[in-house]
């Protein structure tokens, strides 16, 4: 893959970026933005990311190279063993990566300690996960709340703001049921409420409807569709075509490359 | 994060797993209440000694015969022998040659069968000197003690016991009374205040006759002169010593003992004999708290085996927090904040039921037990840095995880 048919397709994306703050400017090729005065939510280049165990050393992420602007909602497609995972994982700061470089919304993340990668992950960047990951002993309410608990943020400022982005999913009358009193889907909105409540500059989804049933799949991007259109940036991680097919621009990852960077699939993109 | 919000997950942790976090506390609370317990016998059984040899009088020493070789070979015991003399405590009792011995009390003492009005008791008969009340600290409810004249005369007197003059009158209202020993009537001419006991002896069952009385009209026999015990009262604690040494030199003096040679007398003084009727109660204590100590290492184990679990079991959970941007401080501090809300909760449930225990045990068996606010307060201590010291491994490992290896357990 070159670069020029990388930056081909990369920024054909359907939403005008929106305007988030800006942190610091990095030296980043703007020349095929479209924007050339935002900072990407995402800049990878030339990522690389192998693990040894034991003896046997594995390359899962062989040279990647990708830039995702603000207000884009972007999936990530691959099968089984394709790399997809260590991609995501290396996007959300969960891992570090072994070469090339990483800034999240201008920031070097590549040079970061785990102590800063936490700050990272709380500030900028909000997870929804296949397995929902609530705390099953904890409310709803008090799931949202857990992100702002390492911000700092204040009880009374947090029970609000938890309140708030429940009702932004249509949960404001569950906030104090617990996980098992709710429905897969009701639980995955609880998750997205959760991403949302710092304003994060990034909603990592990993295959988030993995675990629904169709109606609870349809609902949840369809609330995807709606924190796209308020100019939220998300990537979505999935092997699904029809769950691929709602974000304005697919990447397909094999083999640890990307496989093919134009691989928008627009004629399938169903406008929310 | 923090520190209350900390405590708050902590505290949720425990809240959500109620049975196993109340076994954990059951180790350490065991541990906790069995070192209060024994720790608090140990006390009360020395306090209870020690009172015991404080009874005898103060500033007392007590000076006992040596051993004795009869014809055939065979050695006596302390106490045996016949070699104390009512001549030597005649001569301690000389301000000249022992100025740092205030009062002398020889006792001849013996069993016998005590008859009033038909009942009959057999009680200790104590043959001694006018200053035995007040060496031995005793005091006369009714009537007075023995005189010196007394003494001298051989007069048939003698001065009961409380519980002696109850189980042979009926009451201790018995000055002037008659009570016949060995067929001599002996007059009641005072009755003396109740003691209690130490440990051999019951202080207020006991006749306290002349020593000539009892040497002549009571026991009679070859060795009139002998006298089992001399009690020997030191002016002050600070001449005891003193006192002691004058004793000594005066004895082996009189005995003609050279200062080299094996005395035929022992002196033993109150804080001798409080030494060693409590070192073998120090050493129990010491042995028991040592197990008891053991068992909280136990309990201690047992908070670090149920963190462990935890941490396992929370894998996931640890994954979630730090991706949601828990630093690895915090999740340290939760886990260690759980191990340390189990010790603390143990150890004070532990001291509550030491406490309770300490109240309950004396009135089940017959003991004393001791609740020292040190012993409690360090308890608590120890039980809370259990929890620490034991939590710091399994916090360590949580906080160690690496958030995808976390995430993807199941």
């Amino acid at each position: 893959m070159t670069e020029a048919a990388f930056a081909d397709g990369l920024f054909e994306s359907g939403t005008a970026p929106i305007e988030r703050p800006v942190f610091t400017a990095p030296a980043v090729d703007t020349t095929s933005a479209p924007d050339p005065g935002s900072t990407p939510v995402i800049d990878l280049s030339e990522v690389t990311k192998t693990y040894s165990t034991g003896a046997v050393e594995v390359t899962a992420v062989r040279g990647i190279s990708l830039r995702i602007e603000q207000g884009e909602y972007v999936a990530i497609m691959g099968p089984s063993g394709s790399g997809k995972s260590t991609l995501m994982h290396i996007i959300g700061c969960l891992d570090v990566l072994t070469t090339g470089s990483y800034f999240l919304t201008g920031l070097d993340v590549a040079a970061m300690d785990q102590i800063e990668l936490a700050e990272i992950r709380n500030r900028h960047i909000g997870f929804v996960f296949q397995q929902f990951n609530l705390l099953p002993s904890l409310s709803a309410w008090r799931n949202v709340e857990l992100p702002m608990i390492y911000a700092g943020v204040g009880r009374d400022q947090r029970r609000k703001r938890a309140i708030g982005a429940l009702e932004r999913v249509g949960l404001g009358d569950r906030v104090n049921h617990r996980p098992g009193e709710l429905s897969g889907g009701q639980q995955q909105r609880v998750a997205v409420a959760r991403a949302l409540v710092t304003e994060p500059a990034l909603i990592l989804a990993d295959e988030p409807t993995g675990n629904l049933d169709s109606t609870a799949t349809a609902d949840l991007l369809m609330l995807f569709d709606e924190l796209h259109e308020q100019g939220r940036s998300i990537v979505l991680i999935t092997h699904e075509q029809e769950v691929a097919a709602r974000a304005r621009r697919t990447v397909r990852v094999r083999d640890g490359l990307l496989a093919d960077a134009s691989g928008r699939l627009a004629g399938f993109g169903v406008p929310a | 994060m923090r520190f209350l919000e900390t405590l708050r997950t902590g505290w949720d942790a425990i809240r959500s797993h109620r049975m196993r976090s109340a076994l954990t506390m059951l180790g350490i609370l065991i541990g906790i209440a069995a070192v209060i317990l024994t720790v608090g016998l140990g006390l009360g059984s020395q306090q209870q000694v020690s009172a015991q040899i404080r009874s005898l009088g103060s500033n007392l020493l007590i000076v006992t015969p040596g051993s004795s070789t009869n014809s055939s070979g065979v050695r006596g015991g302390f106490g045996s022998a016949s070699t104390l003399t009512a001549a030597d405590a005649t001569a301690l009792a000389s301000p000249v040659v022992a100025p740092d011995i205030s009062g002398v009390a020889p006792v001849k003492q013996t069993s016998l069968a005590l008859t009033a009005n038909g009942t009959s008791w057999t009680t200790s008969v104590v043959g001694t000197s006018a200053a035995w009340a007040h060496v031995r600290s005793r005091t006369v409810e009714s009537g007075r003690f023995l005189s010196d004249t007394d003494v001298a005369d051989s007069a048939a007197v003698t001065v009961l016991g409380s519980e002696t003059a109850t189980e042979l009158f009926g009451s201790t209202d018995v000055v002037g009374q008659t009570v016949t020993v060995n067929s001599v009537d002996l007059t009641v001419v005072g009755v003396l205040a109740s003691a209690g006991s130490d440990s051999s002896t019951n202080l207020d069952d006991q006749a306290v006759v002349p020593l000539s009385t009892a040497a002549d009209r009571l026991i009679g026999g070859t060795n009139r002169q002998s006298v089992s015990t001399i009690y020997l009262q030191a002016a002050s604690s600070d001449q005891l010593s003193a006192a002691y040494q004058e004793a000594e030199a005066l004895l082996r003096q009189l005995h003609g003992i050279a200062a080299s040679g094996t005395a035929d007398f022992n002196i033993a003084s109150q804080e001798s004999l409080l030494d060693t009727a409590t070192s073998v109660s120090k050493i129990l204590t010491t042995l028991l708290t040592g197990i008891a100590a053991l068992s909280l290492l136990v309990g201690g184990i047992g908070v670090m085996n149920i963190m462990l679990v935890s941490v396992t079991e929370r894998t996931r959970e640890i994954g979630l927090r730090k991706a949601l941007g828990a630093p690895p401080g915090a999740i340290r501090s939760q886990f260690l904040v759980e191990a340390t809300v189990l010790g603390l909760g143990g150890g004070l449930l532990g001291a509550a039921l030491g406490i309770a225990g300490a109240a309950a045990l004396p009135k089940l068996i017959d003991t004393t037990i001791v609740v020292s606010p040190i012993a409690v307060g360090g308890a608590i201590a120890i039980a809370m840095a259990i929890g620490i010291g034991f939590g710091v491994y399994p916090a360590t490992r949580a906080a160690r995880l690496a958030p995808i290896d976390a995430l993807r357990s199941e």
